[in-house]
């Protein structure tokens, strides 16, 4: 790796470690002082290793300096000596005395600590997703920007103001209590599966930023894995799910970056070696008595690795399906609860059950309902694609649905 | 929209009147089919409760008995709380619980809301 592209990537990789690091020190106040110093840092490393060359280990090499300028800072700033040290420096009677702790397990610890910082409900769930993925994944204002389809000065503001607001609260930066873990673990994972899923289903063409913000959100969630405390059934679940929606990355978009549907995916691109993960996870979530959404959605995400339309595959599916909207109701999940009650009880019986759904308004529905009665009334069913043809608001729906009444009108000549 | 309380009702009776483990099973499946068909209707008032099979009745003077079963001849099978129009369409719902398969019946009532 020469230089131009080091330094990207360690961007990537370093600067959330050490920002972690200083934060979990500082304390929620002084965030922006723990940024200032990491970006300094990075600063230095483009200056010295364009003259120097790049040293030998270059992480270290960051660290150091990081540790260097921390101190310096805390011996030119008297205030934050006088207010702080007393706090940070456990055993260190001098400033000279603190060390910036970057082993392995004080990033780990950090990291877990900032998550909890970060997915507080004090704040809205996009700026927590916003904050995640400045401060714990090092993305630039600019790709979050892009990864939302916003503009920077909305997202800067936005992480500005969440920060203040975290800041105003005295949110602490510390190790999540054992005690509280479960109610503010939820708050944790629905930020994580709403980081995922911003990257899985963005309608953003970027591929590449999409599938960081899903790999982001995978490491995260793993850091989650690595703490006992952390370690719960429903973190499993939720890793698993990912897994496999992950291991269809590669057969889900053409060469052009066009999406390709379920259907019509060849599935020797899925990934074997996430499903097999998947599994993995999805057995050590098993546990407990507490069923999760994230349980369900990751069983309901394990049949459909099964290509083949298999009546146990479809049964299981609609069974999951129940559970998981007796849990929480939701359009999207009452929709495919119905097209799985076709597949297992035919399409005369999930018409009844689709007509009392009423979702009018909602392409999908449409969509559905014109799926449904195709083959049975097959006016009806063009009734319904051009009533969800009319409702659809992307250039990719409206494509879709066309393509879906130019295959009913090809069938009613047949 | 009302809000309906639909409570299910089985005799537990005699011996003859338990369902066979396999009717059990399917029954599972039912049961799960129709709380699916609600909650798609976004009909749930709120999540399912499941109720123990063990239960205590405190009968006029005082005394408790273990379990239900023995004195009263119909028990509590569940209760839900539903979203329905009117009790046409709370009794319609009504209509495909599976208890009535099993002989057990189903009690709609309304709840009332205080005029403002």
């Amino acid at each position: 790796m020469n230089e131009s592209e080091l330094i990207p990537h360690l961007f990537r990789t370093e600067y959330r470690k050490i920002v972690s690091v200083l934060c979990y020190l500082f304390g929620i106040e002084h965030m922006e002082t723990a940024e200032d110093i990491v970006s300094d840092t990075f600063l230095s490393a483009t200056e010295s290793w364009s003259i120097k060359g790049i040293p030998e280990n270059p992480v270290a090499w960051l660290y150091t300096v990081a540790k260097n300028k921390t101190r310096n800072y805390l011996r030119h700033h008297a205030v934050f000596e006088q207010k702080l040290v007393k706090q940070i420096a456990y055993n260190a009677e001098k400033v000279e005395e603190i060390q910036l702790d970057l082993s392995d397990q004080n990033i780990k610890d950090s990291q877990l600590a900032m998550i909890f910082t970060i997915c507080n409900p004090a704040i809205s769930t996009v700026s927590q997703i916003s904050l995640a993925l400045s401060l714990l994944c090092g993305f630039g204002v600019q790709e979050i920007a892009d990864a939302f389809l916003s503009n920077k000065e909305t997202v800067y503001k936005r992480i500005k103001r969440a920060k203040e607001k975290l800041k105003e609260d005295q949110i602490r930066i510390e190790q999540p209590q054992l005690s509280e873990i479960s109610h503010r673990l939820e708050t944790v994972l629905t930020t994580l599966y709403l980081l995922f899923s911003e990257g899985y289903y963005s309608v953003s063409n970027n591929i590449t930023l999409r599938e960081d913000l899903c790999a982001e959100a995978m490491r995260l969630n793993f850091l989650l894995l690595e703490n006992p405390n952390t370690n719960t059934p429903a973190v499993n679940a939720l890793f698993s799910l990912m897994c496999f929606h992950a291991s269809r990355f590669e057969a889900r978009t053409d060469p052009e970056g066009a999406a390709i549907l379920y259907e019509d995916q060849d599935e020797h691109l899925w990934n074997k070696e996430l499903i097999e993960r998947g599994i993995y996870y999805l057995n050590k979530a098993s546990t407990g008595n507490n069923l999760t959404k994230y349980h369900l959605e990751a069983a309901i995400a394990y049949w459909h690795t099964h290509k083949a339309d298999t009546n146990e595959k479809w049964d299981n599916i609609r069974q999951l399906y129940n559970q998981l909207l007796i849990l929480e109701y939701s359009p999207v999940v009452a929709m495919n609860r119905t097209y799985a009650l076709a597949k297992v009880k035919g399409k005369a019986m999930a018409i009844l059950e689709a007509e009392k759904l009423q979702l009018s308004g909602n392409h999908l529905y449409y969509s559905l309902l014109g799926d449904l009665y195709t083959g049975i009334d097959n006016p009806k069913a063009l009734k319904s694609f051009e009533k969800a043809h009319q409702l659809a608001s992307t250039d990719t729906d409206k494509q879709l649905i066309l393509s879906n009444i130019k295959k009913l009108s090809e069938r009613r000549m047949d | 929209m009302n809000e309906f309380l639909l409570i299910f009702r089985r005799a537990f009776g005699s011996s003859e009147e338990q369902p066979s483990p396999e009717m059990m099973q399917q029954s599972i499946k039912q049961w799960q089919d129709w709380f699916g068909s609600i909650a798609a209707q976004d009909k749930l008032v709120r999540p399912l409760q499941r109720w123990d099979l063990e239960g205590r009745v405190v009968k006029k003077d005082k005394d408790v008995i273990n379990g239900p079963y023995a004195e009263i001849k119909e028990s509590i099978g569940g209760l839900i709380l539903i979203r329905a129009k009117d009790y046409d369409e709370a009794v319609e719902i009504a209509q495909g619980c599976p208890i009535l398969e099993l002989g057990g019946n189903v009690e709609v009532r309304m709840a009332v809301t205080p005029a403002v």
